[in-house]
C-alpha cells in the first residue's frame, strides 16, 4: 500500500510542476490543483498508513493508541483541502481578468515574439 | 473564571475581524463611515497592542520579561491550539497597528474609492497579520497566513487595471506554491515528532532519533523556503518590486510588513527550535540564512543602483532590509550574541516604518507627471463604474492643498533617506552600529565570514544612499513645472510615519533596552517553552481526558 500510495504522490506532484511551469494560465492552475491534491495526500499519510483502524477512541481508562489512526492529519487534511479550493477558485477569477485585459491566456499577458 | 483582561491576548485578532466583517455588511459607497469604523478599530487594536507590551514587559520578579497565554477552548498544552504573546510578538502587534494607521489615512484621501470592500480586505489583512504573529502552532500559523494572503491578494487586486492584474496573476501563483511547501513542511514535521507546538517542537527536538533527524531538517527547510519567498530573499524574491509597484500606495505601504512576517517566523522558529539545546540539530540551515541574506543584499544593493524610478528603488530597498535581518538571523545561530539582534529588532521597525513612508510618497512625487490622475482615469474607466464624474467633484472638497508642497515633501523624503540608507542621526545610524559593533565583538564568529557581512552592509547603505540622492535631486531639485497638488489628508499620514521614525531615535536608549531584552529573551528559548507547556488551564480536570 505504501508503495501505491508514494507513486500517486510522486505522479500527481510530477505532473503538477510540469504543468506549473508552463507558459498558459489554465496548465499553471490545473498544475497547482495536482500538486495540493499531491499535498493533501502526503499529510494524509503522515499519520501513517492504518486498515479498516476507527479514528476516535472511545471514553474509559486506557486505550492502546496503536489500534486507532490518528486523528489530526485527517482533520489538518480537511482545513488544507478547504483553503486550497479557495485560493484556487480567487486565483481562477483573476485568471479571467488578466483574460479579460490582455486577451491572451499566456502568464505574461503577452505571447512571446 | 477568566476576567476580560485575560481576554485581551485574543483581541488583536477579534477586533480586525468583527469590524471587516460588519464592513460587508454595508453599502460600499458609504466610505466615510467605513472609513471611521476601520480607523476605529485600528486604533483600538493599537491601544491593545501597547497594553500587551507593557505586561509583556513584565516586572523584576519576572526578570522582565514575562510571557502571556491564550488556550483557545481551555485545551491542555500541547494538545490545543495557543496563542502566545511575548516581548517580540508584543513588538511586531504594536508595529502592524501603527504602519496601518497612517496607510489607512492615506486611503481615505482617496483610494479606497477605486474598488470595493477596500476596507474589510484591510480589516482581514491586519487579522491575518496579528495571528500570525501571536499563533505557537505551527498548523494555527498556515491558517493565518492563509488569511492574510487571501486578503492581500484581493488588496494587490485594489484599483484594478492590467499591471496590476498580471502583476497580481504572479504574485498569487507564487504564493500558492509557497503555501503548498509549507503544508509539506509542517505534515514531515508532525509525521516525525508528532506535535505542531512550537514550544513542544523545541522540546522533542533534542531526543528526535537519529535516523529520522534528516526527515525533520528536510521539514523545517520546506517550511523555511516558504517563508523566504515571503520575505523576498534572493533566488525566490523576482516578484517582489513587481508586485509592490503594482499595488496601489496605502497597499505597497502595508505590504511593508509583509516581508517581515516571513523574517519574523524564522526567527522565532530557529532561535526556538535550533537553539543551543537542540542536540546535534543546534545551528541548523545558520549558514544557509547566512549565505542567502548576503546574497539578498548583494542583489538588493544592485537593483536599487540599476533602477529607475523611485517605486522599484524601494521595492529593492525592502529587499535590502530582509536579506540584513536575513543574515542577522544566521549570524545569531552561530553565536552572534545579543547585542547584534538588538540591533537588527531595532532596524526591523524602523525600516519598516520608513519604506511604509516611501511608499506613500512614490505616488504624490509622481503626480505632477500625469501619474495619478492618468492612473486614477485609467482605472476607473477599466473598473467599469459610472464613479468618476462622482470622483472629480468629491476630489475636489475632500481638504486642502498645502502649499510650499515639494519643501514638506522634500523633508519627509530626507528622513526615509537617512533612516534606509543607515545615516546619522536618524535611526537607522543607531539600528546597524548594534548590529555591526555587535557582530565584530563576537567571538564565536568567523572572523572573514563578519567582515563580508559589515562591507555589504556598509556598501548597501551606500547603494541606498546613492539611488534615493539620485531620485531626490531628480524630483525636488532639478524639478521644472508646478508642483503637484497634493492634500493635506495625504502628507498627515506620510508625516507621522516620519514622526515615528524620528520618535524612535529620540526614544533610543529605552527602545533598544526593550530590544535588548527581547533579544536575550530569543537567546533563551527555554522560558517560552517552559512557560508554554505549563500554560495552566481556566478550567481544571472535569471528565476530559
Amino acid at each position: 500500500m505504501e508503495f501505491v500510495l508514494s507513486c500517486a504522490i510522486g505522479i500527481l506532484a510530477a505532473s503538477g510542476i510540469w504543468l506549473m511551469m508552463r507558459p498558459r494560465t489554465f496548465q499553471v492552475i490545473v498544475g497547482l490543483c495536482l500538486v495540493s491534491y499531491a499535498v493533501n495526500l502526503f499529510i494524509f499519510s503522515t499519520g501513517r498508513l492504518t486498515m479498516g483502524a476507527p479514528p476516535i477512541m472511545p471514553k474509559g481508562w486506557f486505550v492502546n493508541p496503536a489500534a486507532y489512526a490518528d486523528p489530526l492529519p485527517q482533520a489538518l487534511v480537511l482545513t488544507a483541502i478547504v483553503i486550497s479550493f479557495a485560493t484556487t477558485a480567487l486565483f481562477l477569477v483573476v485568471m479571467l481578468a488578466s483574460r479579460g485585459f490582455t486577451g491572451t491566456d499566456h502568464v505574461d499577458g503577452k505571447e512571446r515574439d | 473564571m477568566m476576567g476580560l483582561s485575560d481576554h485581551l491576548i485574543i483581541l488583536p485578532i477579534l477586533i480586525p475581524f468583527f469590524a471587516g466583517a460588519i464592513m460587508l455588511l454595508y453599502d460600499d459607497r458609504q466610505r466615510k463611515a467605513k472609513l471611521g469604523i476601520s480607523l476605529v478599530a485600528t486604533l483600538a487594536t493599537l491601544v491593545v497592542a501597547i497594553e500587551l507590551l507593557n505586561r509583556s514587559k513584565g516586572n523584576a520578579l519576572s526578570g522582565g520579561n514575562d510571557i502571556a497565554f491564550y488556550l483557545l477552548g481551555d485545551w491542555a498544552v500541547p494538545y490545543g491550539i495557543i496563542l502566545v504573546i511575548d516581548r517580540l510578538s508584543a513588538m511586531m502587534l504594536v508595529l502592524t497597528s501603527l504602519l496601518a494607521i497612517p496607510a489607512l489615512l492615506y486611503s481615505g484621501a482617496g483610494w479606497h474609492r477605486q474598488g470595493q470592500n477596500f476596507q474589510s480586505l484591510f480589516m482581514f489583512l491586519l487579522m491575518g497579520l496579528n495571528g500570525a504573529f501571536l499563533t505557537g502552532d505551527l498548523f494555527n500559523l498556515f491558517v493565518f497566513f492563509e488569511v492574510l494572503l487571501a486578503a492581500s491578494y484581493g488588496l494587490l487586486l485594489h484599483g484594478s487595471g492590467q499591471l496590476r492584474v498580471r502583476a497580481g496573476l504572479h504574485y498569487i501563483a507564487m504564493n500558492l506554491a509557497a503555501s503548498l511547501l509549507f503544508l509539506v513542511g509542517v505534515s514531515l514535521i508532525y509525521g516525525v515528532t508528532g506535535t505542531l507546538s512550537m514550544a513542544q517542537l523545541s522540546n522533542l527536538v533534542a531526543t528526535v532519533p537519529d535516523a529520522d533527524r534528516p526527515l525533520l531538517h528536510v521539514g523545517t527547510a520546506m517550511l523555511g523556503i516558504a517563508f523566504l519567498v515571503k520575505a523576498g530573499i534572493y533566488p525566490l524574491s523576482f516578484w517582489l518590486p513587481t508586485a509592490y509597484m503594482a499595488g496601489s500606495a496605502p497597499v505597497a505601504a502595508m505590504f511593508a510588513i509583509m516581508t517581515k512576517v516571513g523574517i519574523y517566523i524564522i526567527l522565532r522558529i530557529t532561535m526556538l527550535v535550533f537553539g543551543a539545546g537542540a542536540g546535534s540539530s543546534a545551528g541548523f540551515a545558520a549558514e544557509v540564512l547566512v549565505a542567502l541574506g548576503l546574497a539578498t543584499i548583494a542583489y538588493g544593493s544592485f537593483g536599487v543602483l540599476a533602477s529607475q524610478g523611485l517605486g522599484r528603488v524601494t521595492g529593492h530597498l525592502v529587499m535590502i532590509s530582509s536579506g540584513t535581518l536575513l543574515t542577522v538571523n544566521g549570524l545569531a545561530l552561530m553565536g552572534g550574541g545579543i547585542g547584534m539582534l538588538a540591533g537588527a529588532l531595532y532596524y526591523l521597525v524602523g525600516s519598516t516604518l520608513a519604506t511604509g513612508a516611501l511608499f506613500l510618497l512614490i505616488e504624490p512625487l509622481s503626480r505632477e507627471e500625469g501619474g495619478i490622475a492618468a492612473m486614477l482615469a485609467l482605472t476607473a474607466d477599466a473598473y467599469g463604474l459610472d464613479q468618476s464624474d462622482e470622483d472629480s467633484t468629491e476630489q475636489d472638497e475632500e481638504g486642502l492643498a498645502i502649499p510650499g508642497v515639494m519643501t514638506i515633501l522634500g523633508l519627509l523624503f530626507g528622513v526615509c533617506l537617512l533612516m534606509l540608507a543607515g545615516m546619522p542621526p536618524l535611526a537607522g545610524f543607531i539600528g546597524k552600529l548594534g548590529i555591526l559593533g555587535g557582530a565584530m565583538s563576537a567571538p564565536a564568529l568567523p572572523a572573514a565570514l563578519v567582515w563580508v557581512f559589515v562591507a555589504l552592509v556598509i556598501v548597501s547603505g551606500l547603494a541606498s544612499l546613492l539611488a534615493l540622492v539620485r531620485i531626490g535631486i531628480q524630483t525636488f531639485w532639478a524639478a521644472d513645472g508646478t508642483p503637484p497638488r497634493v492634500l493635506a489628508s495625504e502628507i498627515a499620514p506620510i508625516g507621522v510615519l516620519a514622526g515615528l521614525v524620528i520618535l524612535m531615535t529620540i526614544q533610543g536608549q529605552d527602545i533598544f533596552r526593550y530590544m535588548e531584552a527581547t533579544s536575550r529573551a530569543l537567546h533563551a528559548p527555554e522560558i517560552y517553552v517552559q512557560g508554554v507547556i505549563e500554560a495552566p488551564r481556566v478550567v481544571d480536570g472535569g471528565d476530559r481526558p
